[in-house]
């Protein structure tokens, strides 16, 4: 595994390299009073490629995608979007640049209706100046059948977010983005309150969103969820980058690895033999006992 | 999670079961209306509760909490208060009055004076409570004074009095001399007759409420922006992050409330012919409560404005009822507190069946 340099490396492919990345973080630095959460971290992603953002708990990869989907601006640093510098004072910013984001903690209305949520900010309209108003048939056929297509029947358009499960909230913020994405599609942590079917499903989303030339930014814990749908990996730690990989360099074992540090990964590894070893020389045998 | 498979499409699922009456917050205002007007009917109804003048009445007083009843109910459900309301009636009154009896203005221009002074109030309001993320609670209450004590102040100053009326000053109003007559010809100009004219035997602050509720109404469930509205009193920064502009919102919300209590305090001054430093104390509180009995939560995110209609009915039909069935109007203030708690309690308890996916 190469993990010398830790600079960008970039899938080979020729025509990509003609154009700029859809996206570019360029030397991120983001503080909190004294916390350093990012500390200049560096990151493109092209049009038609996963990137896999891969970290612990606290390096920053919710921090990061915040910056780009306009939810905080960056201490310093620049976004690049196709070549273009830019810099988004709020998230509507970002969603004019064709950035939908799913965050970790969700952003849903629990007491207003699926269809309502769905539309939330992007409301569709019939007329036009002041007697612009909401196209409701509209919104409700596409909201349901979008979370249709999620496998989630919805069969009233009217109910409440707060009334469904956490899984089916979040199939509302997953199918929300997946419509509405134009450009970059930024995942994160989608998966955490999904079964393995809606699970299976956002990796297809991230597949056909691929396919449909977006670029896509995906951040989880599960290396299963990770591995077969990702072209590159970004690893954060501490704040800072740890490097780029592409997919065809490394194993899923060695992404597993630098998930959460290849030290930390074989001392854990020792101390749970260790742990074993113990069990073994206790009277009586194996841990069953109790 | 264990969803039992439909047969008819093994890749469907089930969600949560609807309940019909979550779209409806205004089910227990609109029952507590009726409830109430059928009770007056039969105890005070010979009384002339039904009497074409007892529904006057009756309405007319709706009419007036109605209408800021109305601007309270959509900033409740962008999750704020405004208790400077009260006080800013009484500032839109003198605000248009005096300048119009002891400086000569011309009505229109005191009018242009009335609603951008309302709008810099909702804006300093709202801008405030954006900039400290302070609850609106405190901001407002804060607005209470300042405006009531600006109000009594500089008319004052101004008058050596805490009241301006047409009466008091011979003078022109619009180029015409006035006198004992004043009030009629205030309310023969142009704008005079928008604010006192009578339709169908019903008092122009009553076509004010239904034309001002149509209008929430629409906004609230027809526009983009009531879309808002309910996002920013829901959860503001889910309403950010979906690309919401909530700060602007919100600040067009606060301009609403005073916008309200301005239409209300010209309703009085073309109706009275005066305007008084005292006016609308305690009215704050009453909006708020016309918003709460309609259904709306206190918490924001959830409520109507047709509800808001049935909660000032409520309020007003008792009021009114008490005084003709010449019972005695101290239980007046008992029945509204014990009301107002019914409807919290009520409204908590749907806002449950709403958050709780059982
Ligand atoms: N608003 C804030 N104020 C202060 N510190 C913050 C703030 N937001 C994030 N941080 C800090 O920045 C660091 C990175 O947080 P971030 O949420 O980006 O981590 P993460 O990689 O997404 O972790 P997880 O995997 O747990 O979601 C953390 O140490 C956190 O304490
Ligand atoms: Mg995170």
């Amino acid at each position: 595994m190469a993990t010398s340099g830790a600079a960008s490396r970039r899938p080979g492919a020729a025509s990509a390299q003609a154009e700029p990345p859809v996206v570019e973080l360029r030397d991120i630095v983001k503080t909190y009073g004294r916390v350093v959460a990012l500390n200049g971290v560096s990151m493109a992603v092209r049009a038609g490629e996963v990137m896999c953002l891969l970290g612990d708990n606290g390096a920053g990869k919710s921090t990061l995608i915040k910056v780009l989907s306009g939810v905080i601006t960056a201490t310093s640093g620049e976004v690049l979007l196709r070549g273009q510098p830019v810099r988004f004072d709020s998230p509507r910013e970002a969603q004019r640049h064709g950035i939908a984001t799913v965050h970790q903690h969700l952003a849903i209305q629990p007491l207003m209706s699926v269809t309502r949520n769905f539309f939330l900010g992007r409301e569709p309209t019939v007329g036009w100046g002041p007697f612009r108003r909401l196209d409701m048939a509209k919104a409700r056929r596409v909201a349901v059948a979008e979370m249709g297509r999620m496998g989630i029947d919805v069969r009233d358009a009217d109910q409440a977010v707060g009334t469904m499960s956490g899984g089916e909230r979040q199939c509302v913020a997953i199918s929300r983005a997946v419509y509405f994405g134009a450009e970059v599609l930024i995942l994160d942590e989608p998966t955490a309150a999904l079964g393995v079917r809606q699970a299976g499903v956002v990796l297809r989303y991230v597949a056909q969103a691929r396919a449909r030339g977006l670029a896509v930014i995906l951040i989880t814990h599960n290396v299963h969820h990770a591995y077969p749908v990702a072209d590159a990996f970004t690893i954060l730690r501490r704040g800072t980058s740890y490097g780029t990989f592409v997919k065809s360099e490394v194993t899923r074992e060695e992404v597993l690895r630098m998930m959460s540090g290849t030290e930390e990964l074989d001392a854990l590894e020792a101390e749970l033999e260790e742990f074993a070893l113990a069990d073994q020389e206790r009277p009586g045998g194996g841990g069953e006992g109790r | 999670m264990a969803a039992p498979r439909k047969p008819r499409d093994e890749r469907l699922r089930q969600v949560g079961r609807l309940r019909r009456f979550l779209s409806r917050p205004e089910t227990g205002a609109v029952a507590g209306a009726i409830i109430i007007f059928v009770f007056f009917s039969i105890v005070a109804g010979d009384k002339g509760f039904l009497a074409s003048r007892g529904i006057r009445s009756w309405l007319e007083v709706s009419a007036q909490l109605g209408i800021i009843g109305l601007g309270a109910t959509l900033l409740m459900i962008g999750g704020q208060f405004d208790l400077s309301v009260g006080s800013m009636i009484a500032a839109a009154g003198m605000l248009f009055l005096l300048p119009v009896v002891v400086f000569g203005w011309p009505i229109p221009l005191a009018l242009v004076v009335v609603f951008l002074f309302a709008a810099g109030v909702g804006f300093v309001n709202g801008t405030i409570v954006n900039r400290t993320g302070l609850p609106s609670f405190i901001v407002t209450l804060a607005f209470l004074f300042i405006l009531r004590g600006l109000t009594l102040g500089i008319t004052r100053a101004v008058t050596g009095s805490t009241q301006v009326s047409v009466r008091a000053f011979i003078g022109t109003v619009d180029g015409v001399v006035t006198g004992a007559d004043a009030r009629a010809v205030l309310q023969e100009t142009v704008f005079g007759r928008m604010f006192s004219f009578e339709w169908l035997g019903l008092p122009a602050s009553v076509w004010w409420w239904l034309g001002l509720t149509l209008l929430a109404a629409y906004l609230l469930l027809r526009t983009p922006f009531g879309n808002w509205i309910f996002a920013v009193g829901g959860n503001p920064e889910a309403a950010r992050n979906a690309g919401v502009p909530v700060e602007l919102v919100r600040v067009l919300l606060f301009m609403g409330t005073a916008f309200c209590a301005s239409i209300l305090a010209l309703l009085q001054v073309f109706d009275l012919g005066s305007a008084d430093v005292t006016r609308g104390t305690l009215k704050e509180f009453e909006a708020i409560i016309v918003a709460v009995i309609g259904g709306t939560l206190l918490t924001g995110g959830y409520g109507t404005a047709v509800g808001a209609v049935f909660g000032a009915l409520i309020f007003g039909m008792t009021s009114q009822g008490i005084f003709i069935a010449r019972w005695n109007t101290d239980w007046f203030r008992v029945f509204l507190g014990a009301l107002l708690l019914v409807a919290v309690i009520f409204n908590n308890y749907i806002r449950k069946r709403a958050t709780e996916a059982s």
